[in-house]
Order: C-alpha cells, then sequence, then structure tokens
C-alpha cells in the first residue's frame, strides 16, 4: 500500500517496521513531528517527551542496553546538547539498534544556526545516513537498525527542514517482531573507566574500517552512469536538486554518507572528466573526496551557507549571473506573538522598567522585533539566565538593571542548572519565568511542568515556585502578566533586591484550550482616542492604525493589556 | 506541473495541499509537496509547493518553473511572482490580510492587481472569502479556491470530491464538497 508522508512521518513508520520500542525526544523544530507520528499512530512504542535532548539519547542509550531497538529524535542544536553522551556512547557495546536522527535546518527557518551535523558523525565515528525522499526516510531507518546491531554502533541519520517537512509517496511494509528486552551485564563495555574506554577506542577505529568496506558495497550508495563530462557526487535534498538540474549528468549518490565508500568515489572519479559534489552547507563530502586525493568541484563554487535549490545549483555550476528581475519591495510579514500572547504584558513590564532583558528561545524571542524590541540576546537554550549572571558579576552586581525572560519548558530543558548556579554564586539578576504551560513554540508540547506525558497521562505536578525556592532562591513571586500594573510594580520590586529574585509569570499560552483570555474582542473609543500610539507599541497584531486612530480586529482575544496600557482609557469592552 | 499555494497561516493551505497531492497520487503521478510550516500559526507567510508528473526529484520548484500560482491573499502573490514559468497561471483570492507594518500605518498595502498585470494577463480574482461566507463557514475558503484549481487541471471531479472526503472529518465534509462545488463555478 502506498502512502504519502512526509519525512518525519516516514521516518515514525520505519521506525514501527524496524520494530523499535522505545522513542525519545525533546521538541524542535523541524524533528518535532517524528515522536508526534509515534505516540499517535504507533502506540505499541514507548515514546516520551524527555526535559532535554541529552536525556533523550541517555534513555534511549538504555533502552538499547536493555536489548531494545530505540530512537532518539531532535533538532540540530538538540544534539549539541546530547553531544556528551553521544561521544562516548560509540566506546560502548550496542545491544539494541540505536539510531540518533537529527533534523538539520538550512537556512534557519526556525533555528538559531545553520550547523551541519554530518560533522557529528565523523567526530564520534559513526555512520552517517542521509535520506532525500520520504520513502528513503523510511528505508534508512530499517537500513540504520540493521547496521547499528551489526556493527554495534549508534547510527546518525540526518535529514534537513526539506526532507522532514516534504511529502512524497511511500511503499508501507510490514513490521519487525520486536527484540525481547532482557538484563545483561557487560561491564568491560559499558563502565567507561579509562582503562576499559581504553581497549575500546582501537575497536573503533577498528569499526570505522570495516564500515568503510561496508560503504562500498552498501545499496545505499550507487552509480548512475550518463554522460560521463559530468560526474556528481550528492547526497539528502543535494540529490534531488542537481539530478533535476543535470539530468544529463552521471550521478554517485551517497546514502551513507560516513564513512565515504573510497573504493566507489575512486571508481566515479575515473569514470567521469569534471568531477562534483553538491552539498548543502558544509564541505563534509567533499573533504572526505580531497583527502583520497582526488580533484573537485564544490565549495569553490557551490554555496556554504543556505539551503540549495536545482535553480541554485544549476547557476552555480555554470556560474550563470544570478538573473531575474530585481525583488520587489513588498511589506515583509514576519513572524509575531499571537493576540492575547501572556508574554507581551511581562515583556512591556520589563520595558517600562528599564531592563536589559536575556532572552531564550522561544516564542518570547519574537519579542525581539520592533515596536516591541524587548529582547536584549539570545543564544541558545537556557542561556539567558547564565547571560544575566555573567554581565551583572562584572557590570557590578544590582549596578545595572538586568533581567532574563525563559520558557518554562526551556527552563526544564536547561535552565534549571542556571538558576542554580546564579543563587550558588549569589548573583544579582531578576529572572522571569514565562510560565506558559507548554512548549508553545513548537506547536504545544506537553514538558514535565504540565506533568502530562506523550500519551496523554499525568503524573506529576511540578510546583514552579517550590522548585525555584528549592534551587536555593529566596525571592520569588507568581504574577499574572495580564495585570499589566501589578507586573511593572513586581518587577520593580525584584529589581531592588540585592540578591538573586525569581518572577514566575503565570498565564497559560493564548492558543490552548486552558488559555484564561476572554475570547471577546475589545474596541476602541474613537471619541476617546487620541492617536497617541501608545497601544501600537505592544506589537500586537489586532491593533491596527487608519486615520489617525487605533482600531482593534475580530481577532483580538480581549486579554486586556492594550486597555491596560492606553493612557487616555479609550480601550473598552468587557475584560 | 508544479502549482504554488500561499497565504497566510490559518488559512487552511497545509490542507489545501495535501488534498492535491492526494489527487494527483491517486491518477497515478508521482509527487512530492514541500511547505515552509512552523511559525505559521504566528502570523507568517505560508508556502507549498506541489509538484506531480511521472518522476519528480527536488521537492521544491525551481524559479521560472511553476504552472500555477494559488494565492489565498492578495500581497501573498506578489511574492512568487519569480517562480512563475511564461503563460503560468495565477488564481488570486480577493482577501487582503495587512502585514503589520502596514496595520500600524509605516507602509502602504501595495497595488498588487498592477504589479502582477505586468508580469502577466493569465490572473483570475476569486472571491473565496465571500463563498465561503456565503456557504455559512469561512474556513471553507481553502475548497473553494480547490475549486477553481481543479478547472485548470485533471477535470476528474470525482477524485477530488473523493480527496476531500478523505482528508477531511466528516463533521465539515458535505460543506467543503458543497464549497469545492461553487469553486468550480467560478469562472
Amino acid at each position: 500500500m502506498k502512502k504519502i508522508l512526509s519525512g518525519n512521518e516516514a521516518i515514525a513508520r520505519g521506525a514501527m517496521e524496524a520494530g523499535v520500542r522505545f522513542a525519545s525526544a525533546y521538541p524542535g523544530t523541524p524533528s518535532t513531528e517524528i515522536l508526534e507520528t509515534i505516540a499517535k499512530e504507533f502506540p505499541q512504542i514507548h515514546a516520551e517527551w524527555t526535559p532535554n535532548e541529552k536525556v533523550a539519547l541517555e534513555v534511549a542509550a538504555g533502552a538499547s542496553y536493555a536489548g531494545a531497538r530505540a530512537l532518539a529524535a531532535m533538532k540540530h542544536v538538540g544534539v549539541n546538547v546530547a553531544a556528551d553522551p553521544l561521544m562516548t556512547l560509540p566506546y560502548t557495546y550496542i545491544r539494541g539498534g540505536l539510531v540518533l536522527v537529527s533534523a538539520d535546518d538550512p537556512d534557519l527557518f526556525s533555528s538559531q544556526n545553520e550547523q551541519d551535523n554530518r560533522n557529528y558523525a565523523r567526530f564520534a565515528k559513526i555512520p552517517m545516513m542521509e535520506p532525500a525522499s520520504s520513502a528513503e526516510a523510511k528505508d534508512f531507518v530499517k537500513a540504520a537498525y540493521r547496521l547499528s546491531e551489526e556493527f554495534s554502533t549508534p547510527v546518525m541519520l540526518r535529514t534537513t527542514t526539506r526532507i522532514s517537512h516534504s511529502k512524497g509517496i511511500v511503499e508501507l511494509g510490514e513490521p519487525e517482531d520486536p527484540a525481547e528486552a532482557s538484563l545483561e551485564r557487560h561491564p568491560a563495555e559499558w563502565v567507561m573507566l579509562p582503562a576499559n574506554a581504553r581497549r575500546r577506542h582501537p575497536v573503533i577505529e577498528d569499526r570505522l574500517k570495516r564500515l568503510t568496506d561496508f560503504s562500498n558495497s552498501s545499496r545505499f550508495n550507487f552509480i548512475e552512469i550518463n554522460d560521463t563530462s559530468m560526474g556528481i557526487i550528492a547526497s539528502g535534498a543535494a540529490y534531488q536538486y542537481a539530478r533535476e538540474a543535470f539530468p544529463d549528468a552521471s550521478f554517485l549518490k551517497l546514502g551513507l554518507s560516513y564513512p565515504i565508500p573510497d573504493l566507489l568515489v575512486r571508481e566515479f572519479a575515473a569514470k567521469v572528466k569534471d568531477l562534483w559534489i553538491v552539498e548543502e552547507l558544509d564541505p563534509f563530502i567533499e573533504n572526505q573526496v580531497r583527502e583520497l586525493g582526488i580533484e573537485c568541484h564544490g565549495k569553490d563554487r557551490i554555496p556554504l551557507c543556505g539551503e540549495l535549490s536545482p535553480d541554485i545549483v544549476r547557476d552555480a555550476v555554470l556560474g550563470a549571473e544570478k538573473k531575474g528581475a530585481k525583488p520587489l519591495n513588498l511589506p515583509v510579514r514576519p513572524p509575531n506573538m499571537c493576540p492575547g500572547c501572556p508574554h507581551r504584558g511581562i515583556l512591556w513590564a520589563l520595558k517600562k522598567n528599564k531592563c536589559f532583558i536575556a532572552g531564550d528561545i522561544g516564542c518570547y524571542t519574537l519579542g525581539f522585533l520592533p515596536p516591541l524590541d524587548a529582547i536584549d540576546t539570545c543564544l541558545c537554550m537556557g542561556a539567558g539566565i547564565n547571560h544575566a549572571h555573567g554581565m551583572s558579576k562584572v557590570l557590578g552586581d544590582g549596578k545595572k538593571k538586568i533581567a532574563a525572560v525563559i520558557g518554562d519548558s526551556t527552563f526544564f530543558h536547561s535552565g534549571m542548572t542556571g538558576l542554580l548556579n546564579l543563587a550558588y554564586n549569589r548573583g544579582v539578576a531578576l529572572i522571569v519565568i514565562l510560565d506558559n504551560r507548554t512548549t508553545a513554540m513548537t506547536g504545544a508540547q506537553d514538558h514535565p511542568g504540565t506533568g502530562v506525558t506523550l500519551d496523554g497521562s499525568k503524573n506529576i505536578d511540578i510546583d514552579m515556585e517550590g522548585l525555584v525556592r528549592a534551587l536555593g532562591i529566596n525571592w520569588v513571586q507568581s504574577i499574572d502578566p495580564y495585570d499589566v500594573a501589578m507586573a511593572r510594580q513586581k518587577v520593580k520590586e525584584a529589581l531592588e533586591q540585592d540578591g538573586p529574585a525569581v518572577i514566575i509569570s503565570s498565564a497559560p499560552c493564548a492558543l490552548l484550550p486552558s488559555r484564561k483570555v476572554p475570547g471577546v474582542p475589545l474596541r476602541v473609543d474613537a471619541d476617546k482616542c487620541t492617536g497617541c500610539k501608545v497601544c501600537l507599541a505592544i506589537g500586537c497584531p489586532s491593533i491596527e492604525f487608519k486615520d489617525k486612530k487605533a482600531i482593534i480586529l475580530d481577532t483580538c482575544t480581549g486579554c486586556g493589556i492594550c486597555k491596560a496600557i492606553c493612557p487616555f482609557d479609550a480601550i473598552g469592552g468587557d475584560v | 506541473m508544479n502549482v504554488i499555494m500561499a497565504g497566510v497561516g490559518g488559512q487552511g493551505i497545509i490542507l489545501a495541499s495535501d488534498i492535491l497531492t492526494e489527487v494527483a497520487m491517486r491518477h497515478g503521478y508521482d509527487v512530492k509537496k514541500s511547505e515552509i510550516h512552523g511559525m505559521a500559526q504566528r502570523g507568517g507567510s505560508v508556502m507549498s509547493h506541489v509538484r506531480f508528473s511521472k518522476q519528480v526529484f527536488s521537492p521544491i520548484i525551481p524559479r521560472g518553473e511553476c504552472d500555477i500560482l494559488l494565492s489565498f491573499e492578495e500581497l501573498e502573490t506578489a511574492r512568487y511572482l519569480e517562480f512563475l514559468k511564461p503563460g503560468a497561471w495565477i488564481v488570486i483570492n480577493r482577501y487582503r490580510l495587512p502585514p503589520p507594518t502596514v496595520s500600524i500605518g509605516k507602509e502602504e498595502y501595495p497595488d498588487v492587481e498592477g504589479i502582477v498585470r505586468e508580469k502577466t494577463q493569465r490572473f483570475m480574482f476569486v472571491e473565496a472569502d465571500n463563498i465561503a461566507l456565503s456557504l455559512g463557514n469561512r474556513r471553507v475558503l481553502n475548497s473553494v479556491l480547490l475549486g477553481v484549481l481543479s478547472t485548470l487541471l485533471e477535470p476528474d471531479v470525482a477524485t477530488w470530491e473523493e480527496c476531500i472526503a478523505v482528508k477531511l472529518p466528516e463533521k465539515v465534509r458535505d460543506i467543503n464538497i458543497q464549497a469545492f462545488r461553487k469553486g468550480r463555478e467560478t469562472k
């Protein structure tokens, strides 16, 4: 039976067909739908959201040690968080197949960088598989489990946004029976003390040689001979682009791009006149080809930055001038915080208190955009609290108004250690936890704070204030961010503390069923509106300005933040 | 055949392109679609590429190779003109959602018809929102536009309606089929 699946859905399907028993992830675009699909369609697999990616990989490794096939999925930057276990796992005995899916994001559709995670495979000395379509995504997952068990190694499967979020036709297969889990002990291969790890390192190096042999004979690496004046080595989405741009060229398509098939590359290079390596982001394959002493074209012409497309590949290879009319200067439509978003109230309160606001990863990062202009830093998950602490220490504790904002899901991911550090080293900064009871940016996933798991059951109830106190913070206050005057007052009080202070800005995301916004639009009293534009400063998409007056659109949720800040009491309605 | 659907978050573009993809597969084509979502709920532009033929490689349409642009919002039309091949059709929903800079009076909503006319004469406006509202549910505007699209593609109405039925919950199935048929009547 054929079905149209996205790359992520195909990975989930592949995991099911491979008899995977355990899957774990922290949500992150473009990887999120892998676990969502597993949870929704394949309840026979235990699937869980973990607080962060390091946990995701480690619990999956635990399942593998117990003999089950396991999958951990994450976005590219999530692998950075999981890099610690990733680097040593290859030293250990992998019992049940273990696959790490890394969903990279060339062009940064929804990310803070565009790192090329194929480099991790080389760094960790493990195989790298790169599917080029949904059909391949499913097949590669199944093959990755066989490879993982045959060579006792974790296998990385790398998608990109265009693979994860594109759809194509997939032929569905029959599921394999999952392996029975059982407890075994392999201390020499599982206890990575220096003495054991030292013995395991040569095992990895030897395995890499055997993997190269495998790569040479693998059906995932194949040559398509056509016109031999031009030969292209490509993988992943870049293969599809190159194949379309140069339909008559010869190809060496790499599904297993690390370690590259040295013999196959030599054979191909000998057959073609001009050799090109077409790949997105880093010269990952190109460098391996050059190490074989083979000259080729690649990043001398193909862009290093951003994603490719058939026309970009064609123009780069042919050295064509970028053609086309000059771009139209159209008003942009950037993503914005939603009407009724609770973040707006507290960001406004921080801004009115003239804080430097260290940001973090989440919807509130969009508070960076004008007119709110509220976010001063954004680096990676959990960094904001630490930025605030570091800045405050060198500026002189309490001398400047330093705040950090962090969402609840991000706080559980990697904010808790930063807050502990702030308390431990007696920093003076205001940390605002934007507790909207969900992982909003990736489409509302639950997390430990809500206590609801991927299968919908509720196991725990985290007391956020209690948790913050337990981390050593004495000044903790919860506020309702829709009460803007109170929020402003509490921020002022917090900034007067001579130690760390935490405000928990507590209101559910305006898109959740549990939201507190009334859902009835407010209205502007045109007689009272002076056209002062104060309400425009919060950047709410439901407020328009026309004929020197503010107008509230029907998309208004009645959250009341604009009403609270209007100096002329011109905004009314039930709040 | 290369079709781009463009608009803003919440207009049902992803669903509409899913339906077209299903129709193409049932007609025996290889089909791929690619879209950018993730931040769509937050008012951003949404674009979906659907490609079908004997064999499809790239999931994204190269510039200059789009056959039909189905635009759910007027301004969004203008963003994708460079994707059109000569002789391509543009279907534009007569609906304007001002972007933030326009809402707050910093920029003007552009003259989309003028911009389009400079590029091609093969375009038509459709009152999809109004048709949907007349049926009692604005959200079926995507099915109205699919109806219009179907008149430019394969004539097999039954497959279209089957695919709409498969992709939609029973509660809203009939109204979407009605919307699709209304769209087909639009000239």
